[in-house]
């Protein structure tokens, strides 16, 4: 059976997932990358949306905007949540956000911000960005759109969107940094052996 | 031909081609990742290729982008030294990426640097990007259209090695790059190896290669056994996609090179996310035309 999240996200709806669980989440999922972490973190200013128990999205979609105003969502997946990790740890302690949505894993200091306020990362499969754009339901609102379509904060009612994929937990682990280290061991026997086979300068 | 009709004939050609390879992926692609789909066996993983299929479904079904990075547009141009409209050929495919960015849609990918604004277009100083290759006594035109989206462009890298350093060099560079960065390019990917002279030759080289066919290889034989050699070790890594772990990392591997300063050995890599969205089209002198990346393209 789907796991299923709604926001808002409680700390005890989180407690139990491990890295590597499949979950889906209902509810409200708000676009949010670059630049809006640098204007909250480091320009000291408001974000537009209340995050409480909230979800983000590392995402800059293409958004339509249809003959009588409304926008459609038309293509939205995940971007490399690892751009984020300089603002992640202070932007979980300041916002009170639960679950970010991403691609690809984080570092040391969001594991650190995850295990403090209880929240966790995890992974929608980057470029299927059609699939997720199926499971918005509608755009509920716009927020700071002078950043332009990639980085405006997009407020969207999602349903069952996934599949996301733990990647850091509550307890702080972290799957891409556990799958890293073990790419790496690897690394050494493969390259003697094909280094034995490249000695094309003689 | 009129040649003002010629020049909107042929912006309005490129424009559907350049907006169409962002709904679906090239032949070629489809057909490997339906191959490591199949061989593939770790559940995350099989999870993942079951998303990418069922995106790659809807996007052809809804006609949309079927990743949200469009990509900065990006022209490889083989042009004949007498294809008719060769001098405007740079105004025609200025228009196609402002006529896709319209039509597709595609995302808005151009911020100006230093100024620091996203124009809008997808067009800015430079941008789209185009490269050149003229080919004497021709007078057809092949394009490589290609979306280089920022994850996939996020991993690339240049340097300059020391002959001491050789090709096992080469190796340890390729491979430092996959384990560093290519998580989070969206494997299975395609990387491009340049091998070259100077960091700008080998980058350039690096990109070229990833427009080359997944399965085609090398004409030098020592260079197609470092790809095939690249791609086993790449696999044996087990980034699987998205980096969750699996039976492959990799598409392929291909290198492109050039002579070289006997001090120096350039090297490059371009990497390819899954989703690689590029196309190959021939225009023969009276505007006729070829896909030859694709199958099912219409006008």
């Amino acid at each position: 059976m789907k796991k299923i999240l709604t926001t808002p996200i409680k700390d005890e709806d989180l407690e139990a997932l491990n890295i590597g669980d499949v979950v889906y989440l209902t509810g409200t999922l708000v676009t949010c990358r670059d630049v809006a972490h640098r204007r909250l973190i480091e320009l000291g200013r408001e974000l537009p949306v209340n995050l409480e128990g909230g979800a983000i999205f590392h995402a800059g979609p293409i958004v339509r905007q249809k003959a009588d105003g409304e926008y459609e969502m038309v293509s939205i997946g995940p971007t490399t949540s690892m751009r984020m990790e300089k603002f992640e740890k202070e932007f979980i302690r300041r916002t009170g956000v639960k679950l970010i949505v991403g691609k690809g894993g984080m570092g040391p200091e969001t594991q650190e911000g995850c295990k403090e306020n209880k929240a966790v990362h995890a992974i929608f499969p980057g470029g299927c960005a059609v699939l997720a754009a199926t499971q918005v339901e509608k755009i509920e609102a716009a927020e700071w759109t002078d950043l332009g379509m990639p980085e405006t904060l997009w407020v969207n009612r999602v349903k069952e969107f996934g599949p996301l994929i733990i990647s850091i937990d509550t307890k702080g682990k972290n799957l891409i940094e556990e799958n890293k280290a073990v790419f790496n061991e690897k690394k050494k026997p493969i390259l003697e052996r094909i280094n034995a086979q490249v000695r094309f300068i003689k | 031909m009129d040649k003002t009709v010629a020049i909107a004939d042929l912006t309005h050609l490129m424009s559907k081609f350049t907006s169409y390879i962002g709904k679906r992926l090239p032949t070629d692609v489809t057909e490997k990742l339906g191959e490591l789909r199949e061989k593939e066996v770790n559940f995350l993983a099989k999870e993942v290729y079951e998303s990418m299929r069922q995106n790659q479904e809807a996007a052809d079904q809804l006609d949309r982008p079927s990743c949200q990075d469009t990509g900065v547009i990006q022209y490889f141009l083989t042009a004949g030294a007498r294809f008719p409209l060769l001098g405007e050929l740079e105004g025609i495919l200025r228009g196609a990426t402002e006529g896709a960015t319209r039509d597709g849609p595609l995302r808005h990918n151009a911020v100006e640097t230093f100024v620091e604004k996203n124009t809008g277009t997808n067009t800015g100083s430079k941008i789209p990007w185009l490269d050149w290759d003229i080919v004497p006594d021709d007078d057809s035109v092949t394009i490589d259209v290609y979306m280089a989206g920022g994850g996939c462009t996020l991993p690339g890298k240049a340097t300059v090695l020391m002959p001491g350093q050789g090709y096992e060099g080469v190796a340890e560079f390729v491979l430092d790059v996959m384990t560093s960065r290519g998580v989070n390019a969206c494997p299975p990917l395609l990387v491009g190896v340049g091998v070259s002279t100077s960091a700008e030759t080998a980058a350039r080289l690096s990109k070229k290669a990833i427009l080359r066919p997944v399965n085609s290889r090398h004409s030098n034989d020592n260079a197609a056994l470092m790809e095939q050699l690249l791609t086993d070790g790449i696999n044996e890594l087990g980034l699987g996609p998205q980096g969750l772990t699996g039976n492959s990392s990799v598409m392929g591997v291909n290198i492109e090179s050039s002579a070289r300063h006997p001090s120096t050995i350039g090297v490059a890599v371009s990497t390819g996310c899954w989703a690689h969205r590029r196309g190959k089209i021939k225009i023969n002198a009276d505007l006729s035309y070829e896909v030859m990346s694709h199958q099912g393209f219409k006008l």
